[in-house]
């Protein structure tokens, strides 16, 4: 699947901003700053990859800035992220 | 006929069984200078390098601060910088408490100068670079009340006290406001550091306003002042009510303090002559707004208002629903000037604020305090000095000496906070125990400490919303999931001293 630059979300309490680009190896490479990262870095990084794998996104690079966001609220940018990658309209 | 010539034996006699002299007769003149112009330059006066040298401090020795200026607070800095310039070591800080501006001690606290730190919190990069292990000795947490305590008792001695105060006559008599045309940096209270005042060995006043003796009504009185040093500025009085004390307009807050009032309203404490406090954090001071009206509805008044003071408690003082406020710290300027000119607005020390021995401590007389928390567990115990990511950010203040002797304590406190959850199965750090603690009133119901069967009998006939402690922990976890251990490591950095003087918990140090 072909990606392009995209970003969801902002950086208010409570969100995640997410950015995804190609990446040039294979995978998800995904790179992880968050304001509960002792807590819930591995469970974030989950939610991450589980939702682009469903998406069928497996080449990407991820930059994601947390800022306590919500599991739903995590797989909501990060759909909408993959949306604004892929051109791929998952909701129509 | 008798002269005070015949009398010479007698006195002699007088004097000799006494152990005394007989008074010599002094024929040197009278200092006939203008008292104004002689008191200008007593000696007490000085620079600070001067006054220093001439306290007799050493390294290795004891000095302290207090914080009435919270975020604008230029004291600290300014003196720790002197004695690392002075080339002293191994000090200890005895702070009332430090906050964000305190980031400078991190570079002495590397090259030494200052060894070990007492305070009621940290806030920061000092704070996060502490937790992170910082410093050999673990930093030392009292209470408000614990440290007033421990500097009386002499478990804390004080070898040198740096007080900033607003005001200040050449002898020393001192205030935290001024009555001056130059009043510059303006604090209100200062009760906690009047303890330091009475009981360091030396004392030293900074102040930006040098004015005429005598500075009265004084708040440090000359006979406890040693130097008096002018500087430029103490503090920054716009950054008094910043931080943990601002006015919330944060709408979580406001609910929270609505729900707070509800509790108060219908607790049984809400009568003619009770008394009230309110400790920092949004909800907790805004929760004051909310019992007006039906105070005035109800002719309800208020025998005292205790604690921080905020211009809310000043507004309803002068409204006449609240007689009369103990102010230990003032939280904001309309607080400050109210001190200064209102006789019924009265500063009090840290001991007589919240000192646990003594018997005449405002706490003791206290019915309702409304407190802040990071967290509460499920036994009701409270942490408001480490996040839940195991870095210190808060202060004890006047916490658990108020929940332990009022006769109805209230946290307010949201059941998350973004992704952390507020209420746990055990806190990270115990600060105030859970057998003082009443009530707990969050976004998603209130919880009543078993202890106090009657107080929850009556608040459900009130119709509000109370849960068990435990199902608002399941329902954190519900929405959040469940937290990773974090990763301390085996290094104390904090020891948490409970008000009584014994140690209460540790601080590990945090990784990564």
């Amino acid at each position: 699947m072909e990606i392009k630059n995209a970003v969801a979300g902002t950086l208010e309490s409570g969100d995640i901003q997410v950015q995804i680009a190609p990446n040039e190896s294979k995978g998800l490479q995904i790179n992880l700053e968050s304001t509960v990262a002792f807590q819930f870095g591995e469970q974030i990084k989950k939610v991450i990859t589980e939702t682009l794998v469903e998406l069928g996104v497996e080449d990407a690079l991820v930059q994601a800035n947390d800022k306590g966001a919500l599991d739903c609220t995590i797989r909501a940018r990060v759909t909408a992220a993959a949306v604004r990658a892929t051109g791929k309209d998952v909701w129509a | 006929m008798s002269t005070i010539k015949q009398r010479q034996e007698l006195i002699a006699a007088a004097a000799a069984k006494m152990g005394k002299q007989v008074y010599a007769y002094d024929e040197a003149p009278k200092n006939i200078m203008p008292r104004k112009e002689l008191h200008q330059d007593n000696g007490k006066v000085t620079t600070l390098e001067d006054a220093i040298k001439k306290t007799g401090l050493k390294d290795g020795m004891t000095i302290s601060f207090h914080h009435h200026f919270r975020g604008g607070d230029k004291v600290v800095n300014m003196v720790v910088a002197k004695l690392a310039e002075m080339g002293f070591k191994s000090l200890t800080l005895a702070a009332s408490s430090l906050s964000d501006v305190h980031e400078p001690l991190i570079e002495h606290i590397k090259n030494g100068v200052i060894s070990k730190i007492f305070t009621s919190g940290l806030r920061g990069k000092l704070a996060n670079e502490i937790s992170h292990g910082l410093m050999e000795e673990p930093v030392v947490f009292r209470s408000h009340g614990g440290r007033g305590s421990a500097i009386a008792t002499g478990d804390m001695h004080i070898d040198v006290a740096f007080l900033g105060a607003s005001s200040c006559d050449p002898m020393g008599n001192s205030c935290g406001y001024s009555r001056s045309e130059n009043a510059k940096s303006i604090c209100g209270s200062l009760g906690y550091a009047l303890p330091d005042a009475q009981y360091a060995d030396k004392v030293i006043i900074l102040t930006d306003d040098l004015v005429p003796y005598p500075n009265t009504p004084n708040s440090i009185s000359e006979r406890n002042v040693d130097h008096v040093v002018v500087v430029d500025s103490v503090g920054d009085s716009s950054k008094i009510s910043s931080g943990a004390i601002r006015d919330t307009k944060n709408p979580r807050d406001i609910l929270l303090a609505k729900q707070a009032a509800k509790v108060i309203i219908n607790s049984g404490y809400f009568k003619e002559g009770f008394s009230i406090q309110t400790g920092s954090g949004g909800a907790s001071l805004a929760a004051v707004k909310y019992i007006r009206q039906s105070m005035i509805d109800q002719g309800i008044k208020a025998s005292f208002a205790l604690g921080g003071i905020t211009a809310h408690m000043v507004k309803m003082h002068e409204e006449g629903l609240i007689e009369r406020l103990i102010d230990v710290q003032s939280f904001d300027k309309v607080a400050a000037e109210s001190l200064k000119s209102d006789p019924m607005h009265k500063e009090v020390s840290a001991n007589e604020y919240a000192s646990a021995d003594e018997p005449g401590s405002a706490t003791h007389c206290l019915d309702i305090v409304i407190l802040s928390a990071l967290e509460v567990d499920v036994n009701f115990n409270v942490n408001v000095l480490v996040g839940s990511d195991g870095i210190i950010r808060g202060a004890i203040g006047g916490h658990p000496d108020t929940a332990a002797d009022s006769a109805l304590s209230i946290i307010v406190c949201p059941m998350l906070r973004g992704r952390i959850p507020c209420v746990v199965d055990e806190v990270t750090t115990l600060i105030t125990p859970g057998t003082t603690v009443d009530v707990v009133v969050t976004e998603y119901g209130i919880a009543v400490n078993p202890r106090r069967p009657e107080l929850k009998e009556r608040l459900i006939k009130a119709g509000l919303n109370i849960v068990e402690i435990n199902s608002l922990k399941e329902k954190a976890t519900s929405i959040i999931g469940v937290p990773a251990a974090l990763p301390f490591g085996d290094k104390v950095v904090g020891v948490v001293m409970n008000r009584d003087g014994s140690v209460m918990d540790v601080i590990k140090n945090i990784k990564g």
